[in-house]
């Protein structure tokens, strides 16, 4: 029997066992609203497209399925590309559909017509515009096995409205055809090899993980690496949660100026380093020149070959994914000790940088509240963060135990991921406590999605860090600018407990130190979203001022 | 900067060659010469472009080739390699220059392929320095007109870049 177009998108999203679909529909995607009315995929209306890419990157981060996101064409579609661009600097596993205008009215500058495809090109992993409604099947088949594997990305569908009614016999394909795909997934057992013995050669071999540890799910192996091989663990901002920052061996986060101590210091004494699924970006590695000074073989795991060497220099390069290499480094005989480093890293532990709050007549200390939250949360819980200081602080003092508990924008580093990311997580993982720790400048850029909480009757615990300024802005123009702060005060910010209490929420707002504890309870043990807003120090910094 | 030649092996499909050639321009890496054509399969296309780069620039070029889903192979050709461009030059030629033009042309082993009582068009086939060396000579009777194709090359010998399927290394 003949279908048409858009009824064959629904049953290629059912065949790739898709459960949510976040999007905003329009006129160029009418048709394929209209055919999902039919299916049980639930779908979750979003309040701007760019909510529907977070979402769909939030659900996917915690479930460690495919987020699908949908929007119509024109605006709709350029309003995802920021979601898009997001996911494709975090790897994240995404299929983007937007509807498009007819085939025949292409080029012709139509309402609501942009090329989206053109547009994405940068920064989807691959994208199609679908001409002939009988390459459909074979697209989306395509297009999620080429977003969820190798080094996973948004892919991105353009359907056009003909292409929608259009109908044809639908049969999805078994098998895939991509001769320009095959990614490596193994590390190669002569490199691993190699790896062993120049690690076995080393006195002080320290390990860094990155994101491509989360994607990979290789958390249980790379502690059973690191305990063997008796080598302390950074974790990228990225990495965060692959390992257990309460492990003896977790150094913290590592970054140049955003990172911790004994990370830092690590990086800088270790002989041996073995970086695993980073690309080693700029944050975490400051001047290339100046990174990882003492180290005699730098080992770089990577699923996609091109980030291995591209930003640091490096020794014996390992092309496969985490949980695999390891696995194969882990058949390897080898056991270790460095009783001494382990001692000295444990010494630099005992340091932990702080913010530069007062005494709490201008507000609360961050690094207080992060502090509070963790101890009192569950390891399940998962946090959503937006970007800037309250994201670094973040990084530096949530203490996470457990992979895909921490939602943020590494890459991109695109403010206002982080309220839309925790709905998605919150539909992914309906049972987990989830919570959004963001600020005032952030919180704001996506604020409309609060609607979407709302409407969904989602439980999501808003941890709001208010210094009434865009802080790490701020940050910058006192060490780059020389105090010359401009554009970085938020002089119309609105009552956020009142806004809150306008969605139907609850909130509260906190200004005493001595009441953070009871706000963090009242917050956890809620029922339902509340917003909780804490006045916060506005010097506290990421890098702290030298205090005169 | 040393130059390099790039085979690149592609799906044939309309997006492809934007997607390539974005590529180089995001990345800022910079194209001296492009030219493509279908291979003796019609579904594959081979893209030869000149690149300037470093080492380290070639090897990302590579890599970031290599990951677009509809690159199928990329090979560096070697210096050594057969490698060809074409030119038409159309020149000013008046009854007194014209056979000045002939003979420089027929030194060169090439041909006129078209003519006018002001011009002389030429065809010429060969590497860039052989092109360069004809445009050099024919500079001072003043070109009006100078299109090239870009470069292909294959590598010597018996050895080829395959298409079959399913083949990233060939």
């Amino acid at each position: 029997m003949k279908i048409n177009g858009a009824a064959c998108m629904v049953k290629s999203l059912q065949a790739e066992g898709v459960e949510v679909l976040f999007g905003y529909p329009g006129g160029a995607n009418l048709f394929l609203y209209d055919a999902l009315i039919q299916s049980d995929i639930r779908q979750v209306l979003v309040r701007n497209e760019q909510g529907a890419a977070h979402a769909a990157s939030g659900y996917s981060r915690v479930t460690g399925k495919t987020g699908v996101c949908m929007a119509t064409s024109g605006p709709g579609a350029t309003n995802l590309i920021t979601g898009i661009a997001t996911a494709y600097m975090d790897s994240i596993p995404m299929v983007a559909i937007t509807g498009q205008v007819g085939t025949d009215l292409i080029g012709k500058d139509v309402f609501q017509e942009v090329d989206i495809t053109g547009a994405t090109e940068p920064f989807t992993k691959n994208n199609y515009l679908v001409k002939d409604i009988k390459d459909l099947p074979r697209i989306f088949k395509e297009a999620f096995h080429i977003a969820s594997t190798g080094r996973p990305g948004p892919v991105l569908i353009d359907i056009p409205k003909d292409i929608q009614l259009d109908t044809m016999d639908f049969k999805y394909p078994d098998s895939i055809d991509l001769r320009g795909y095959k990614p490596t997934t193994k590390g190669h057992p002569r490199q691993i090899k190699k790896a062993v013995s120049a690690m076995m050669e080393s006195k002080k071999p320290m390990i860094i993980v990155g994101g491509g540890g989360v994607i990979a799910n290789a958390t249980e192996e790379l502690i059973a690496f690191a305990e063997r091989m008796q080598a302390p663990v950074a974790t990228t901002l990225m990495g965060i949660g692959a390992f257990p920052s309460s492990h003896p061996l977790s150094l913290g986060m590592l970054g140049w100026d955003h990172g911790v101590y004994p990370a830092k210091q690590a990086v800088a004494e270790a002989d041996f380093l073995i970086v695993m699924g980073s690309r080693m970006a700029d944050r975490s590695t400051g001047k290339r020149e100046e990174f990882a000074q003492s180290a005699r073989t730098v080992v770089h795991i990577d699923v996609d070959p091109a980030e291995i060497g591209k930003n640091i220099d490096i020794h014996i390069p390992i092309v496969g994914d985490i949980k695999n290499t390891l696995q194969g480094l882990l058949s390897q005989e080898f056991h270790r000790e460095n009783p001494e480093w382990i001692q000295q890293v444990q010494n630099w532990k005992k340091f932990t940088k702080g913010t530069g709050a007062g005494d709490g007549a201008n507000g609360l200390d961050p690094m207080e509240i992060i502090k509070t939250l963790s101890r009192k949360s569950s390891n399940d819980t998962i946090v959503a963060t937006d970007v800037g200081q309250h994201q670094v602080w973040t990084g530096r003092y949530y203490g996470f135990e457990k992979p895909r508990t921490f939602l943020t924008s590494g890459g991109l580093g695109t403010m206002g991921y982080g309220l839309p990311a925790a709905i998605g997580a919150k539909i992914g993982q309906p049972d987990k406590q989830v919570a959004l720790i963001t600020g005032d400048g952030s919180f704001q850029m996506n604020l409309t999605e609060l609607a979407t909480a709302a409407q969904e009757g989602l439980d999501i615990k808003i941890i709001l860090l208010n210094n009434s300024c865009l802080g790490m802005v701020r940050e910058l123009q006192e060490h780059n600018c020389e105090k010359r702060y401009t554009q970085t005060t938020l002089k119309g910010n609105p009552d956020f407990v009142k806004l809150a209490e306008a969605y139907g929420f609850h909130a509260i707002r906190v200004t005493r130190s001595e009441e953070i504890e009871a706000a963090i309870d009242k917050l956890l043990s809620y029922d339902g979203t509340m917003v909780a807003e804490f006045i916060i120090d506005p010097v506290s910094n990421v890098i702290p001022a030298e205090k005169a | 900067m040393k130059k390099h030649i790039l085979a690149i092996l592609v799906e044939n499909k309309p997006s492809v060659l934007s997607k390539v050639v974005g590529l180089f321009s995001r990345r800022g890496f910079n194209i001296h010469s492009l030219a493509v054509g279908v291979t003796e399969d019609p579904e594959v296309s081979r893209i030869t472009i000149v690149a300037d780069g470093d080492e380290y620039i070639l090897e990302q070029i590579s890599k970031q080739l290599n990951k677009l889903i509809d690159v199928i192979k990329v090979s560096n050709i070697s210096d050594e390699s057969i490698a060809r461009e074409l030119a038409l030059i159309k020149v000013h030629a008046t009854p007194s220059t014209r056979n000045e033009i002939v003979e420089i042309v027929n030194i060169f082993r090439e041909k006129v392929v078209d003519i006018t009582k002001n011009s002389v068009t030429i065809q010429v086939t060969g590497d860039s320095k052989k092109l360069a060396a004809l445009e050099e000579m024919l500079r001072d009777f003043g070109i009006k007109e100078l299109v090239r194709t870009g470069m292909i090359a294959v590598d010597r010998g018996a050895s080829a870049i395959l298409v079959a399927n399913g083949k990233k290394e060939g």
